[in-house]
């Protein structure tokens, strides 16, 4: 029944790939944070802004979603699997497989490459490496998703990524997110970092890749100026109830 | 592999703190094996102290005794042997070379040693070597000496210097034989052996400057010049010991026991080789003690690199909530941090053992001039890798703390990028 309310108000009746309920999770060894999940859907194709302060528990959310951490109870079924049940290293890889997450900022191992920083999660996911060297090579891949969030040439193969600015870092960890078309991106304030005019910049580009992968994008931040980009805005109190002693950011 | 050469660059980029790692991981690795050789080279010099001598034959003692004085120039002979005595044991047939050795007189506390010139010709250390004369001859007239390297040294000695002996074993308070001087005829080379320290006379000259002489004092009234002596038989009275030299080793046990059955008077006959071994079984405790020192270090060695480790983990949280966030499995992240302890202690054994062989190749010729200790370069010994491989292993366990404590972190900081 869950499934035809999300139909009603979806008029494409594009499929859910994310489906959160009954989750109950607390960190171990810190009693005064809980956080209930009754029921999440996210749609195939969706841009979604979850709009919450710090301390509302955004970055559980995150990692209950990525598979970072595993519920008490709860059921968290994302394209069909249910990742609550799946094992550590199995988690680990279906997270590579088929997430790409843009932190707010220190995206990148500064003492790596551009290149390398990109191309890291495809250590992780073989499928993700078949699909970004399907149409030449998995670097030259990364050079068209680059050139494409407006990274100089120049910058791609020798510079290390500290020597980069911080609006350049977050178009790098855009590409990162995107290499190998993962279904599902999760943007963690990815331009909080960023003056006004950057944000709406990263953020065109951002949705611009976004839609060409044909990914579904979920995003969270407390700056609700951001709304009029997204298809569904949510406060993140109402799918997350937290009660809390102490802090959790 | 993207994920070692950024495991690498993040090592790299530390690269000032890792290489002080590996520098004292170094030194540890390379005291601990210098120990070792120091240890297996003072073993060795010790051992090859006397070489060539079939038996060393006393008054009647213990053999460690016997050892000490004869060899060793410590402490006193019990008693002596008399000359009769020694020429008779002299002609027994399985004896190729007898040197008899008087003791009792010093010099500013070196031992003086009466002798024959034979002694010179063979004595032997190190299994082969003889003494060398840096200067001078053997003894030729009844008061020429033949001095040690270090008598020379310390006491500033030229040839043709005159030294007057003392009566005992002090270095003063003694009574010297003042009216018979001695003058230095030859300097010997650098041994490493107690033959450094000691002064070499005559037997005769032994006679001469105790032939008015009775019971550890002058005879009063009674004085004769050196000049006189010279015209006086010298027939030696007694010896302390000798040293024998055999035609066939196999002999050796039956004139052992013919000498510890001697029935005219109650005489000692030891192995020195065998007795040398007992003797280091004594001194050898201190070997114990420096062995636990280095072993000490080296536990140092490794926490300096555990500190270390654990220090830069809390900067580089950052990376592992980076590296889990692309689907790196914890896992993967306490490998990376055991594999990056493990490239320390490997490179720092490596290196301690290149430094040390850089050492012995700089040092081993001063080490053998300065001190008499002569360290062999040779391949590490199988023992030696064992403690190599038991400090790797140790460091790669060592090296599971700050790991299983980045994989806690990695656990707990969930998504969340730490700063």
């Amino acid at each position: 029944m869950a499934i035809a309310q999300v139909k009603a108000v979806t008029p494409q009746a594009a499929p859910d790939i994310v489906t959160m309920s009954g989750v109950r999770f607390a960190w171990p060894r810190r009693d005064d944070f809980r956080l209930a999940i009754d029921d999440f859907k996210l749609t195939e194709g969706e841009r979604l802004l979850l709009i919450g302060p710090s301390g509302s528990g955004k970055s559980t959310f995150l990692s209950l979603l990525a598979g970072i951490v595993t519920p008490q109870a709860g059921k968290i079924d994302i394209l069909g699997t249910d990742i609550a049940r799946l094992r550590g290293g199995a988690r680990d890889r279906f997270r590579a497989e088929h997430f790409g997450i843009i932190f707010q900022m220190f995206n990148l191992l500064p003492y790596g490459s551009v290149l390398d920083n990109v191309l890291l999660p495809l250590s992780f996911s073989a499928e993700r490496r078949k699909r970004a060297s399907a149409g030449g090579t998995a670097e030259s891949e990364a050079g068209r998703l680059l050139g494409k969030l407006g990274i100089a040439p120049s910058l791609i193969g020798g510079a290390s990524a500290a020597s980069l600015s911080v609006g350049q870092q977050q178009r790098v960890a855009a590409a990162r997110a995107l290499i190998g078309a993962p279904q599902i991106i999760i943007a963690d304030e990815p331009t909080s970092a960023l003056d006004r005019n950057r944000q709406q910049a990263f953020l065109d580009l951002l949705f611009e890749v976004v839609a060409e992968a044909g990914a579904t994008l979920i995003m969270v931040s407390h700056d609700e100026s951001l709304a009029p980009r997204f298809s569904r805005v949510v406060p993140l109190g109402e799918i997350a109830r937290i009660t809390t002693g102490g802090d959790a950011a | 592999m993207i994920v070692f050469r950024l495991a690498w660059q993040s090592l790299a980029n530390r690269w000032l703190t890792a290489m002080l790692t590996i520098l004292a991981i170094a030194f540890s690795v390379m005291l601990l094996l210098g120990v070792e050789k120091v240890r297996t080279g003072a073993r060795q010099s010790f051992a090859d102290t006397i070489s060539g001598t079939d038996l060393i034959i006393g008054a009647r003692s213990g053999a460690l005794n016997l050892l000490l004085y004869s060899v060793f120039r410590i402490g006193n002979a019990t008693n002596n042997i008399t000359w009769t005595t020694y020429q008779e044991i002299a002609q027994a047939p399985d004896i190729d070379w007898i040197v008899p050795i008087s003791l009792g007189d010093s010099h500013h506390g070196f031992r003086v040693m009466g002798t024959t010139p034979e002694y010179f010709a063979r004595y032997r250390y190190r299994r082969t070597h003889a003494l060398e004369f840096a200067q001078g001859k053997p003894f030729a007239d009844l008061f020429d000496a033949v001095i040690g390297a270090d008598v020379a040294a310390k006491l500033g000695y030229k040839l043709g210097d005159r030294i007057v002996v003392a009566h005992g074993l002090g270095s003063t308070g003694f009574v010297e034989h003042d009216d018979k001087p001695f003058q230095v005829s030859g300097i010997l080379a650098k041994t490493g052996t107690p033959v450094d320290r000691t002064v070499h006379v005559s037997l005769e000259a032994i006679e001469a400057i105790h032939i008015d002489w009775q019971s550890g004092a002058r005879i009063p009234g009674q004085s004769i010049s050196a000049d006189e002596v010279r015209k006086m038989p010298l027939p030696p009275k007694a010896i302390t010991a000798a040293l024998i030299g055999l035609k066939s080793k196999l002999g050796v046990f039956r004139l052992q026991r013919a000498i510890n059955e001697y029935r005219a008077e109650p005489l000692s006959a030891i192995l020195p080789g065998s007795t040398l071994q007992e003797l280091w079984s004594l001194v050898g405790t201190a070997e114990t003690a420096l062995a636990a020192v280095s072993v000490m270090v080296v536990v140092t060695a490794l926490l300096g690199m555990v500190t270390m480790i654990l220090t830069t983990l809390n900067e580089r949280r950052r990376e592992m909530a980076i590296l889990r966030s692309v689907g790196a499995r914890p896992g993967t992240i306490l490998g990376l941090l055991v594999a990056e302890a493990a490239l320390l202690i490997v490179a720092g054994v490596g290196l301690g053992i290149a430094l040390l062989y850089a050492a012995l190749f700089a040092l081993q010729p001063y080490i053998d001039r300065v001190y008499g200790l002569y360290i062999a370069i040779e391949p590490l010994k199988p023992g030696e890798w064992t403690s190599l491989a038991a400090i790797v292993f140790a460091g790669i366990l060592t090296g599971l703390l700050p790991a299983f404590r980045a994989y806690r972190l990695s656990l707990a900081d969930g998504m969340t990028v730490r700063t």
